[in-house]
């Protein structure tokens, strides 16, 4: 294994992970004010379906994205002739899968603690004058911060360990899907355990920094509070 | 529950709704705040309405020009007293009354700090100075005292009605205390069962039922002991432990836990002052 190979690889995990996590802070916060207000009747559903992927094996939801993915289908086909792009084996289908993948580690923290915060914060907001936008960002949002981060990080890592979603649709493809947790156990399967064990190494390390730095920055911030 | 409320007031009064908690005093002001939506009706502020069932009427929230002082102050914890304030001001509004508010509820000192670096006392002062930064056709208090202690509370009233005369305010206050009552307002609603059971002057609703001629308490029994032909019990009164003697007529019946009425007459007292 070059060392261009090893870096490359490591790179597009820690892309695959942040393009995920951005696209989930923007998909996430809304669903999940959406979840902690709404009292309609379709909520029940759309809080199964995003806690599907806690329970689903990831190769069950990886499957369907493929079949969905392949240009054989309807949408995999629409997005090729009209958009003009392939989700199967791409970059961009693997963001997609992950997005779907985590949106559960995104939506769930905040939305608890959306939950947890006093019902007048909100009216008081009203009661000034705000609207339920500004209320969200400037009284909501900033109450939340420790669950905002704990979203966020338990998500970038959550992506970084992702395997079998990520294998079922993306493959196996250097430089375009071939992330750090796929490279481990492909060095493994070649009895490479050298190489496998860097990937191995660099995934714990950082993983647990990240981890760290978290609860350390939560603690200060709840002993502020 | 059926709330069935029509009550009606004038400019510059400072009215109360009273009634036991549950009987629906703080729905009647969250109604009026527009939290809250009616079955049916009509509020009504000035010539404008706010809502009315019958022509699809509901002015949202941010619309009425109400302050409210919630139970709890519902403070910005993410803000420093001064944040929460000038968090209230609308688009146009002149900033100098942030400072100006704060200078009145007594709090310059402490405009830089966040609600939780604050006492009971002062975050009360804060939820009303944040309440009329967008000087509010009506103020309303949820019970605004009630998590205060006793020195404090007296306090608090000759500020409130203070502050109700220099700004002019017309103020709504939920209590069950006819005491604050008393003290602060000009007109009661007594609200028992879903509707106004009563209205009129606190005098005029108070003295005969409350404040008679004779004192009531109501306590628990903790203990009975015989003692020769009669019997002593030890009371719990609110947070004080009385020792009180009971014939065997009325000790009958009674058994440790028993909730009971004491009255006794008060032509004669004994009064102290209490220096505060």
């Amino acid at each position: 294994m070059s060392d261009a190979a090893f870096w490359s690889t490591m790179a597009l995990t820690f892309k695959l992970a942040a393009v995920t996590t951005l696209i989930l802070l923007l998909l996430g916060i809304p669903l999940a004010y959406y979840l902690s207000t709404s009292r309609s009747r379709i909520k029940p559903v759309v809080e199964t379906v995003v806690s599907m992927p806690l329970v689903l094996p990831p190769t069950v939801l990886g499957f369907y994205l493929l079949v969905a993915f392949s240009p054989e289908n309807a949408f995999g086909r629409f997005c090729e002739e009209v958009l003009g792009f392939r989700l199967v084996f791409s970059f961009w289908g693997l963001v997609l899968g992950s997005v779907i993948f985590s949106l559960p580690f995104m939506v769930h923290p905040v939305q608890s603690a959306l939950q947890s915060l006093p019902a007048s914060l909100t009216e008081a907001a009203q009661m000034l004058g705000k609207s339920k936008t500004t209320t969200l960002f400037r009284v909501l949002l900033p109450n939340i911060k420790p669950s905002l981060l704990t979203g966020i990080v338990i998500t970038f890592a959550h992506t970084v360990g992702e395997f079998g979603v990520v294998l079922m649709i993306g493959g196996n493809i250097p430089g375009e899907t071939r992330v750090a947790s796929i490279a481990i156990y492909d060095e493994v399967e070649a009895l490479n355990y050298a190489a496998a064990n860097h990937y191995a190494m660099v995934l714990f390390a950082v993983t647990f920094s990240i981890l760290l730095l978290v609860y350390l920055v939560n603690r200060s911030f709840l002993q502020k509070m | 529950m059926e709330l069935k409320v029509s009550a009606s007031f004038k400019r510059g009064d400072f009215v109360a709704f009273f009634g036991e908690s549950g009987a629906g005093k703080t729905t009647i002001l969250r109604m009026i705040a527009g939290l809250l939506r009616p079955d049916s009706g009509r509020i009504a502020v000035d010539a404008e309405v706010w809502f009315d069932s019958s022509e699809g009427v509901d002015l949202p929230p941010q619309k009425r020009e109400v302050g409210f002082v919630f139970q709890d102050y519902a403070l910005f914890p993410n803000m420093s007293v001064e944040e929460n304030l000038k968090f209230a001001l609308q688009k146009g509004d002149d900033p100098a009354i942030v400072d100006e508010l704060i200078e009145t509820v007594g709090l310059g000192a402490f405009a830089s700090r966040y609600p939780s670096a604050l006492s009971g006392g002062q975050r009360q002062r804060v939820a009303v100075a944040r309440a009329l930064v967008r000087r509010p056709k009506i103020l309303l208090l949820d019970e605004p005292l009630s998590a205060l202690d006793h020195t404090m509370r007296s306090k608090l009233q000759e500020e409130l009605a203070d502050i109700h005369r220099r700004f002019g305010l017309t103020t709504v206050l939920v209590s069950h205390d006819p005491s604050e009552i008393f003290r602060l307002c000009n007109y009661v609603f007594k609200i028992e069962g879903g509707s106004v059971k009563k209205e009129g002057s606190p005098s005029e609703l108070f003295v005969k039922e409350r404040i008679g001629s004779s004192f009531k308490f109501t306590g628990e029994v903790l203990a009975i002991e015989k003692c020769e032909m009669v019997y002593l019990l030890s009371v719990a009164i609110g947070t004080q432990i009385v020792k009180i003697m009971a014939t065997k007529n009325e000790r009958e019946g009674l058994k440790i836990g028993s909730r009971i009425q004491i009255v006794s007459k008060a032509f004669h007292p004994m009064i102290f002052k209490i220096e505060s």
